[in-house]
């Protein structure tokens, strides 16, 4: 395997660990208005991902970063020429980890409603805006000779990719449900799971189509291979899977299966996506690749030999936190933090 | 307005916002460490209140600090993207690291610190903002390597117009990091410093809870003393580098439009900006030459004679970054520095000769001094970087090279109201909170957050 690929797949991971992780706790920000229906209720959902947001966005910033020093000119052609939707994923991100600190360290109703509608529009924006980004790398954008995108701000909503945004936006709803129901007690716990239920349905439909549509508008069927047919298939094993654990109640398992079908749904879209890192539909010269993006064989090298020693001890210390946090939050005001 | 100006207008903006909250994360997160750390060891309360007191202050000012710093990362790409090719190279390789050793270290500890205080044991608890801190100083480190590359490039070469990373050592063992890290370190204990200084001494006078303001008033000040002499110290060094790296930014900041040897030091120097006579130009012998080689004698190039130099070397252009921006940044900077290393001695005097109850004026004082260090944070980056004029890459990469070539100036526009708006709200957030917590004292930071009536947040449904 060449460095360049391995970094494809390095970058393919940091991705899906964000989509895994803050998946979650986006869809808890999403139901957040739905779901807690007074102060207490709101307090004990936002204390249920208190600890771990934070940790969960720092893939994005490292998945951003290491595009930037392994595919540099993948990495400067998509934030310029995405230029808006990444403005709106930043006010979203801005407006939602500072609500999460600053929320119940006041006392007016008003003030804390207005940050519940931060956390809420802040989880919404990335999770609609990620898909569209990564559905219209994957259909094809128009990228010129340059390597420059030359369409506009209207050209990235086109139905494929709101069919991306909505998919996962639902996705994204069940999977934060899920844990809401892993994690609270009582009113939470039983709305968040009823929730799960009504999901479960729609979602399937919703992946089932975005995938069958990808296998027919781009250009996979030219160029099939084994793994093109077996990660989507996982992917609706997967979320099958988490319905049979529905059935039988078992919501630990159920969150197991999301987290599954959520990383196999993005390695869907990368193995499609492989080699190249965007699409170009002017030319399928002028796509960027894993070869013309990437940077030298020494900073990958070096980016190689960095990553598996710092890596497995994030996943470590990361994985410890959730350890020490597995409770289900409690009910008693006194003992939030949040 | 254009779109190169309009790019750099954002940069500036967002950044200069960004780090006026990146010190006092530095500098706090130690001395809650150290408080909890003491708390650990003696087992008395009060040092528990002193660590919730002052770790509830870090953590609004932390939030912030984090949600401003996505945005510069996002911000290469979006505005700056042919900056990105040119060094993606070698400049993504430490932000890349500094998510990886850092940004994941300082969120998860941080997040077990602010929810296991019942669920760890005491010391298991202590060591991870100790995690946290550590973790916030690997990042400072990263990001200016990162910065020390734009200054100074090294372990670099040019293939297809592009940089390209052929030693690693020397662009993490650059010249600018030996004095930048320690000045930008000790930035982060003189805020910290200042910070606790104003807020103990509102306390103080107020006698409130005075056990706990006294110690972390002491603390403050012998914090105070050491940062500002650190920073003196580093700072100068970083002045002498100049020469030799940055010759232009030098002659800038010092308003020395010719070559002299030896070099007279600026003590007032104003010039009329539009016909570029002299108004007033007040100058100490030798000072400037003392100042770079600690000698009195010893050449510093002019504005007018480097300009030339640049001409040959680069083409025709302007390569004078604006000396009135540099010169004023420079001096509000030293001012503010000085100013502090007085106000932090005589704050240890007052402390070791116990003579609070005597200067009450300088209690009241104090508070307003918390802006000193604001003050030189921002106009020391202010020097740096708009010092770097006109290169993003000094020497390398010009600015106009390096922006993005499909942003409209629509877009930027779009883009920079929205911050202005949404950083404008955030201040005023952030502000009210450090206020309301700082004020309250320890006995409200000790507390779960207020438990307001459901029925105030949504009318109870009709049954």
């Amino acid at each position: 395997m060449t460095l360049n690929t391995l970094w494809f797949i390095f970058i393919a991971i940091l991705y899906t660990g964000f989509f895994v992780l803050e998946g979650f706790d986006f869809g808890v920000g999403i139901v957040l208005p739905f779901l807690g229906k007074n102060d207490l209720q709101r307090r004990t959902i936002i204390n249920s991902i208190g600890p771990h947001w934070d940790a969960n966005e720092v893939w994005l910033i490292v998945a951003a970063g290491a595009t930037f020093a392994a595919f540099p000119n993948w990495y400067a052609t998509l934030f310029s020429g995405f230029y808006l939707p990444f403005f709106l994923v930043l006010i979203g991100l801005i407006i939602r980890g500072v609500a999460f600190e600053f929320r119940s360290k006041g006392d007016n109703p008003k003030w804390r409603n207005l940050w519940d509608w931060c956390i809420f529009i802040g989880s919404l924006l990335p999770t609609i805006l990620f898909p569209i980004a990564f559905a219209n790398i994957l259909r094809g954008v128009p990228i010129d000779a340059n390597m420059q995108y030359v369409g506009g701000f209207f050209y990235l909503l086109n139905p494929y990719a709101l069919l991306a945004a909505l998919a996962v936006t639902i996705l994204f709803t069940l999977h934060g449900a899920t844990f809401l129901s892993i994690k609270t007690s009582g009113e939470v716990e039983q709305k968040a799971k009823e929730l799960v239920r009504w999901l479960w349905l729609l979602v399937v439909l919703l992946i089932v189509i975005f995938l069958v549509t990808s296998f027919i508008i781009t250009d996979i069927l030219e160029r099939i291979n084994f793994l093109m047919v077996i990660i989507p298939l996982i992917t609706i094993s997967s979320i099958l899977a988490a319905g049979y654990f529905l059935r039988k109640g078992q919501f630990g398992r159920v969150f197991i299966m999301n987290c599954l079908t959520v990383a196999f749904f993005m390695f869907t879209i990368f193995i499609l996506l492989y080699p190249r890192v965007m699409v170009s539909s002017l030319n399928p010269e002028w796509s960027l690749t894993i070869q013309n993006a990437a940077s030298s064989p020494y900073t990958l090298k070096l980016m190689t030999i960095i990553a598996l020693i710092f890596l497995p001890i994030v996943l470590i210390y990361q994985g410890w936190s959730y350890w020490v946090f597995r409770k289900r939050v409690s009910t008693e005001p006194k003992q939030l933090t949040y | 307005m254009d779109v190169l100006l309009l790019a750099r207008l954002q940069f500036a903006i967002t950044i200069i916002y960004h780090f006026f909250f990146v010190p006092l994360t530095l500098g706090l997160s130690f001395v809650v460490a150290i408080f909890e750390t003491i708390y650990v060891i003696t087992g008395k309360e009060k040092y528990k209140r002193l660590t919730k007191f002052w770790g509830k202050l870090f953590l609004i000012n932390f939030a912030i600090g984090v949600v401003t710093g996505i945005v510069q990362e996002f911000q290469f790409g979006m505005s700056w993207s042919e900056y990105s090719r040119f060094v993606g190279d070698i400049f993504g390789v430490p932000l890349a690291l500094e998510g990886l050793t850092a940004f994941f270290l300082e969120s998860t500890f941080l997040g077990i610190w602010i929810f296991g205080w019942d669920k760890l044991s005491k010391g298991l608890h202590a060591a991870t903002i100790w995690l946290v801190a550590i973790g916030s100083t690997i990042s400072a480190l990263w990001i200016l390597i990162a910065n020390a590359f734009m200054q100074h490039p090294v372990g670099y070469t040019i293939v297809d117009g592009r940089a390209v990373l052929t030693d690693f050592s020397q662009v993490i063992f650059n010249t600018p990091i030996f004095s930048h890290y320690p000045h930008v370190i000790s930035a982060g204990l003189v805020t910290v410093a200042f910070f606790m200084l104003g807020i103990s001494a509102y306390h103080l006078l107020r006698h409130n809870e005075t056990d706990i303001f006294n110690i972390s008033f002491r603390m403050a000040a012998i914090i105070g003393v050491i940062g500002t002499i650190a920073i003196g110290v580093s700072g100068h060094t970083q002045g002498q580098e100049l020469a030799e790296t940055q010759p232009m930014k030098l002659a800038s900041l010092e308003a020395l439009f010719n070559t002299e040897n030896p070099a007279s030091l600026s003590i007032i120097t104003i010039k009329n900006p539009f016909t570029d006579d002299m108004i007033l130009d007040l100058r100490m012998p030798g000072g400037l030459s003392f100042m770079e080689f600690n000698r009195f004698t010893g050449e510093v190039q002019g504005i007018y004679q480097l300009q030339k130099q640049y001409e040959q070397q680069y083409g025709p252009g302007d390569y004078v970054p604006p000396p009135v921006v540099l010169y004023w940044s420079f001096r509000i900077m030293v001012g503010a520095g000085l100013i502090m290393i007085l106000i932090s001695l005589f704050a240890l005097f007052v402390d070791l000769r116990n003579l609070y109850k005597k200067v009450p004026w300088f209690l009241k004082l104090l508070p307003w001094t918390i802006a000193l260090p604001y003050l030189a944070n921002t106009t020391g980056w202010i020097l740096t970087e708009v010092g770097r004029y006109p290169w993003v890459v000094y020497e390398l990469l010009k600015m106009e090279d390096g922006v993005s070539q499909v942003v409209s100036s629509g877009m930027l526009a779009v883009s920079l109201i929205g911050f202005i708006l949404i950083y404008g709200g955030l201040i005023t957030a952030t502000l009210y909170l450090m206020l309301k917590y700082a004020k309250a004292g320890p006995l409200l930071a000790v507390e779960a957050p207020a438990d307001i009536a459901p029925s105030l947040v949504n009318p109870p449904e009709p049954q």
